[in-house]
């Protein structure tokens, strides 16, 4: 990763990242989740809570809230898009290069934490876990 | 010129960004540093001070008795007379050397806060402070069933002080702590006030001064407080190094806070006697480059004049808050300019102050975004987060202009 911002401006806020800034898929809460589970990025005040319901092993309604910058909100939308469907084992298999790759930009170490809130929300409720699998802690 | 002459001319600051080698240095683009209230660029007089004694007469001090160690025990100690007097303490020895507020206002928690304070006393602070001046009462309240209790603000972004004699009624509060400049709203708390209700009700006054003491006049006698924390870096000054001012006989009758070297007047096996003021609460080698760097800093500051180097952040932040309630959908935090010191925050609807920052860094424009160490007032305000630009005596009218410019063009980066 190079400066703060990764690889400039232009490059951070790209159509796709304002897009689901804008208009986020899956905003909202669910009525009686199976799992929620919310976090924070106390350096920005960024807060993400993901609510799940889970059916016969899949995960068949996902929802978030919460506020923050368009780069964690966008990565808790695109996230929410390309669970919805999937296995719980499925959706445990997303690293954190998954998550950059669909966030498809640079981020610099401060929005890093930015970009990656949703799936440290996402891993923390619904597996207990607190770090990337096979990876430092350092998220 | 005469004095009357200094204080009423305005601030040259062209002239005086020449003197900060990091506005001097080549970059791509140029330097926009609206961040001074998180901590201020360094003149090169600071810089050099820290040099020639590194250079010429590093030794440790109060100990070595050849020369170079009693020259730097001298700057040292010179330095301290030279701050003493810039916040108008009576005696250099009520002036402690602390690596910066949050330490000098642990002190007061630890050293003060323990040896005073028992269950059922009360501590009154307010909605806008830094945590600096917070947490370190909330551990002590936690640890001491001392109940804390806060002066609001008002919707301007002001104490509301019309709550106060209310808190203050049971007799109960022992300290009363509040900043003196907030670093979020630029708002210039009446801190003589205070201290004269707190008193009357048999509290003490401590200051959190870390944005007043590098922007405007300040005389410890004439706020009429206790206890008065601030720290060097923001005023031109080195990091790692700040002080705590209190009235003598409160820290003649305060415990050490940390126990060790140079602290002590006499040590056995079992027990040891104190030092006397200031020396009791400088435990270790103390950071004497910084000290030294401090005290230039203060002659370079008193040098532009406080009066001027005030006027100058008025001035701007009256310019700045003129241009930025041309952008539309930005909001404005804290009071009118006439209450308020070189600080500025605000929200621009529908853009998250990292984004601001983020498209502002792209322009060289420095600014902070978050919750800028204040999160229980960003709660009040009933916003996350927000921007915030703040001045200094180099800053520039083209550098709000710049400022400008880039939340125009962050709204259009927004605007799809």
């Amino acid at each position: 990763m190079s400066g703060a911002s990764g690889g400039g401006m232009d490059d951070l806020y790209r159509e796709h990242i304002l897009d689901h800034y804008q208009h986020p898929r899956n905003r909202g809460t669910l009525e009686r989740p199976y799992i929620t589970y919310e976090d924070t990025n106390p350096l920005c005040g960024d807060r993400i809570r993901m609510d799940l319901n889970v059916r016969d092993g899949k995960i068949d309604a996902v929802r978030f809230s919460g506020t923050g910058c368009s780069i964690s909100q966008a990565a808790a939308s695109m996230l929410c898009e390309a669970i919805e469907g999937k296995t719980l084992d499925e959706a445990k298999k997303i690293s954190r290069d998954d998550m950059l790759e669909l966030l498809g930009i640079e981020l610099g170490p401060v929005r890093l934490k930015c970009g990656l809130l949703a799936l440290k929300t996402l891993k923390a409720g619904a597996y207990g876990m607190t770090q990337w699998p096979g990876e430092d802690e350092d998220a | 010129m005469k004095a009357s002459d200094t204080a009423t001319a305005s601030l040259d600051a062209r002239a005086v960004r020449e003197q900060f080698p990091i506005f001097r240095a080549e970059r791509a683009k140029p330097l926009r540093y609206l961040d001074s209230a998180a901590t201020s660029q360094k003149p090169d007089a600071v810089i050099e001070a820290m040099d020639r004694y590194y250079g010429t007469i590093n030794a440790n001090i109060h100990r070595g008795i050849y020369r170079i160690a009693e020259e730097a025990t001298a700057a040292y100690e010179d330095a301290r007379r030279r701050l003493a007097d810039f916040i108008g303490a009576r005696s250099p020895r009520e002036l402690i050397f602390t690596s910066n507020s949050t330490a000098a206002i642990n002190l007061v928690a630890y050293a003060w806060g323990r040896s005073q304070l028992e269950a059922g006393d009360a501590i009154v602070l307010t909605v806008m402070e830094h945590h600096a001046n917070l947490v370190p009462w909330q551990i002590l309240a936690a640890e001491r069933d001392v109940e804390l209790r806060f002066i609001p603000i008002t919707g301007s972004g002001e104490l509301d002080l019309a709550a106060l004699p209310t808190l203050l009624a049971d007799g109960r509060v022992k300290l009363v702590g509040a900043v003196h400049i907030s670093n979020v709203l630029g708002t210039v708390n009446p801190i003589a006030e205070i201290a004269r209700q707190a008193h009357a009700a048999g509290a003490r006054m401590l200051v959190d001064a870390s944005q007043s003491v590098p922007h405007c006049p300040v005389d410890v006698q004439a706020l009429g407080c206790d206890f008065f924390a601030f720290t060097g870096h923001k005023m031109l000054g080195p990091t790692g190094i700040g002080g705590l001012w209190a009235r003598r006989e409160l820290l003649e009758a305060m415990p050490p806070f940390m126990g060790g070297g140079e602290m002590i007047r006499e040590v056995k096996l079992t027990g040891s006697k104190w030092n006397e003021l200031p020396w009791k609460f400088e435990a270790g080698t103390m950071p004497i480059a910084e000290a030294i760097g401090l005290g230039a800093a203060v002659d370079y500051l008193r040098s532009l004049g406080m009066e001027r180097v005030f006027a100058h952040d008025r001035e701007l932040v009256a310019y700045a808050m003129e241009r930025l309630r041309e952008v539309p959908g930005l909001t404005l935090l804290g009071p009118s300019e006439d209450k308020r010191g070189g600080v500025i925050a605000f929200t621009l609807d529908g853009i998250h102050p990292h984004d601001v920052a983020t498209v502002l860094d792209d322009d060289g424009v420095a600014v902070r975004a978050g919750h800028h160490c204040a999160m229980p007032l960003h709660e009040a305000l009933g916003v996350p987060a927000s921007a915030r630009a703040s001045f200094h005596c180099y800053s520039l009218p083209e550098e709000v202009d710049a400022l400008v410019a880039g939340l125009h063009r962050a709204r259009k980066v927004f605007a799809r």
